[in-house]
């Protein structure tokens, strides 16, 4: 039987340290939806999104309110769109059947227009990448990723290249917004296939028909129960702390996931273990760094507390749940984590204490907002330090970088909601342009001969 | 017999007269079931919890009659399932 101060404990947990489940996703296969017809093709992509996640929202609202927890986010992913489009040779019309399907389910993303050319493009995956900047800004509610490289296949500099190009044009092309498009798109190393979160969601080739995954969130539960049980405890407590902690929110996650998977009727999936933040007060992952002892999240110490979190979280929530997968770490985005954000602002975090951050946690550099007259082969070469960290360490890197238009460093984007505000960051002035014309391919390292 | 599912009914709040009478007529009128109760005062607040078994369809219903209760009183009165706290604390 539970007892009085376990329940009072799950309540305080809801309602003071903003527990929540951030997100249901489904994940839907598009293979038989593919057609060189393009009205048969958005047709077959619009029925079957909206026949399987007919009941995705409503699912997910009773939950939150039979087990009192909020579910932030209701989502879908879909097979990279780039494989879909592959014999109509039209991305463009795959981004709109998704938009519309999206609407009509009331999901506020669907994730999976998407290109994976770690080694090589297609000229399917050309079309889509190209397309992005209209893509992204004639679509409400999709959002893209592209993989450019793999701890198996190295980088394709190529598609690098390509990336920073349409980054910028994708920023261009949003400028009444500041750029605000350009958080619809993530660029992968080592890309996984069935992560939950926004934007860099997509259902794997190697999925099944439908599945539903899990995002868990808790940053506040973290820093609480450090402030209770931890003050001035040596790393070992800290760790267990942690531990125990992240266990319980990965319970309450995987509770949420078979529910949710027994009433729709589709397999469930993964338990993503990250520990998502929002800009809410409260909410923050730079704030359970700052508990550990840092003066400001950035300081000489944050990348070691960073790995420690990272680590623990994992270790609490393995057991917590049957499958554990997708992204599954402590999330660093500055505009959506206003511990960071506050960090930034005050100097205390740039963008290379950020990128040793990306080291030892996932995923990458996410959320930052670099000035709008950045060089795209500056955005290129960002991509590529990234992709190399992901590559030799066999991790998931990312980046989603906003070029805000008209902005310099110092100043403020305003993205609004989950999405926060973030100062804009300062790059290196020096040119990275000739190194990036190279285009080819960075070989795969030695650590990818396992076999 | 009709479907019930088990839920825990907690309340937070400033202490006053007849929160339990409230909160019970609530339950009643919605034909749940009271199977345990524990309620505590500290320095002056009220923490209540119920275990109670509510049917299946007077749920939702139940949980919005409890949420109007609690702006009424000026307290914070939730229902949740109890798989959730099982979940959480027990392996």
């Amino acid at each position: 039987m539970i007892n009085t101060s376990e329940i009072f404990q799950t309540v305080r947990m809801i309602t003071e340290e903003k527990l929540d489940i951030r997100t249901i996703t489904m994940g839907i296969s598009l293979y038989d939806c593919v057609s060189a017809d393009k009205k048969a093709l958005y047709n077959n992509i619009y029925d079957k999104i909206t026949s399987k996640a007919e009941h995705l929202v409503k699912t997910g609202e009773d939950l939150e309110r039979e087990y009192g927890i909020p579910i932030v986010n209701k989502r879908i992913s879909v097979t990279p769109a780039s494989l879909v489009a592959a014999a109509c040779g039209d991305p463009i019309v795959v981004a709109r059947a998704m938009d519309a399907a999206a609407k009509a389910t009331g999901v506020n993303f669907i994730g999976g227009y998407t290109a994976l050319v770690q080694k090589g493009m297609t000229p399917s995956d050309r079309a889509l990448i190209a397309s992005l900047p209209e893509a992204l800004t004639t679509t409400e509610r999709v959002c893209s990723s592209v993989n450019v490289g793999s701890t198996r296949a190295g980088i394709n500099m190529d598609a690098v290249q390509m990336c920073g190009q349409v980054i910028k044009d994708i920023a261009q092309a949003s400028r009444e917004d500041a750029g605000a498009a350009c958080m619809k798109l993530v660029v992968f190393c080592n890309a996984v296939e069935d992560n939950p979160f926004m934007a860099g969601a997509f259902h794997g080739p190697g999925e099944g028909d439908c599945c539903i995954n899990v995002g868990i969130s808790g940053p506040g539960v973290v820093k609480r129960a450090l402030e209770k049980y931890a003050k001035d405890q040596p790393f070992d407590v800290v760790a267990e702390t942690i531990k125990k902690t992240a266990f319980k929110i990965t319970r309450v996650g995987q509770l949420i996931a078979r529910e949710a998977s027994d009433r729709l009727n589709v397999p469930f999936g993964i338990v993503d273990l990250s520990l998502a933040p929002t800009p809410a007060m409260g909410d923050s992952v730079a704030h359970i760094l700052e508990e550990m002892g840092l003066e400001s999240c950035g300081c000489h110490g944050t990348t070691a507390a960073l790995a420690l979190l990272n680590d623990a979280v994992k270790k609490g929530g393995v057991m917590a749940s049957s499958h554990v997968g997708g992204l599954s770490g402590a999330f660093i985005p500055v505009s959506e984590d206003i511990g960071m954000i506050n960090a930034v602002s005050r100097g205390s975090l740039c963008l290379e204490k950020m990128e040793a951050m990306t080291c030892v946690c996932s995923v990458g550099l996410d959320m930052i907002a670099v000035p709008g007259d950045t060089p795209a082969s500056t955005l290129s070469a960002i991509i590529a330090d990234e992709a190399a960290i992901g590559m030799v360490n066999s991790k998931t890197t990312a980046v989603r970088v906003i070029p805000a238009q008209g902005k310099k460093v110092g100043d403020e984007v305003e993205f609004g909601g989950l999405f926060g505000r973030a100062p804009v960051m300062r790059v290196s002035p020096y040119a990275a342009e000739a190194f990036i014309a190279r285009g080819g391919r960075i070989p795969a390292p030695l650590q990818s001969l396992k076999n | 017999m009709e479907n019930e599912i088990k839920a825990v009914v907690t309340v937070l709040g400033q202490d006053a007269v007849g929160i339990i009478a409230h909160v019970s007529a609530v339950l009643a009128d919605n034909g749940a079931n009271i199977r345990d109760i524990a309620q505590t005062v500290l320095s002056g607040m009220f923490n209540m919890m119920m275990i109670v078994d509510v049917p299946e369809q007077a749920f939702g219903t139940l949980d919005d009659a409890l949420e109007q209760l609690g702006v009424e009183l000026g307290l914070q009165i939730r229902m949740q399932r109890s798989e959730i706290f099982d979940a959480m604390h027990r392996i």
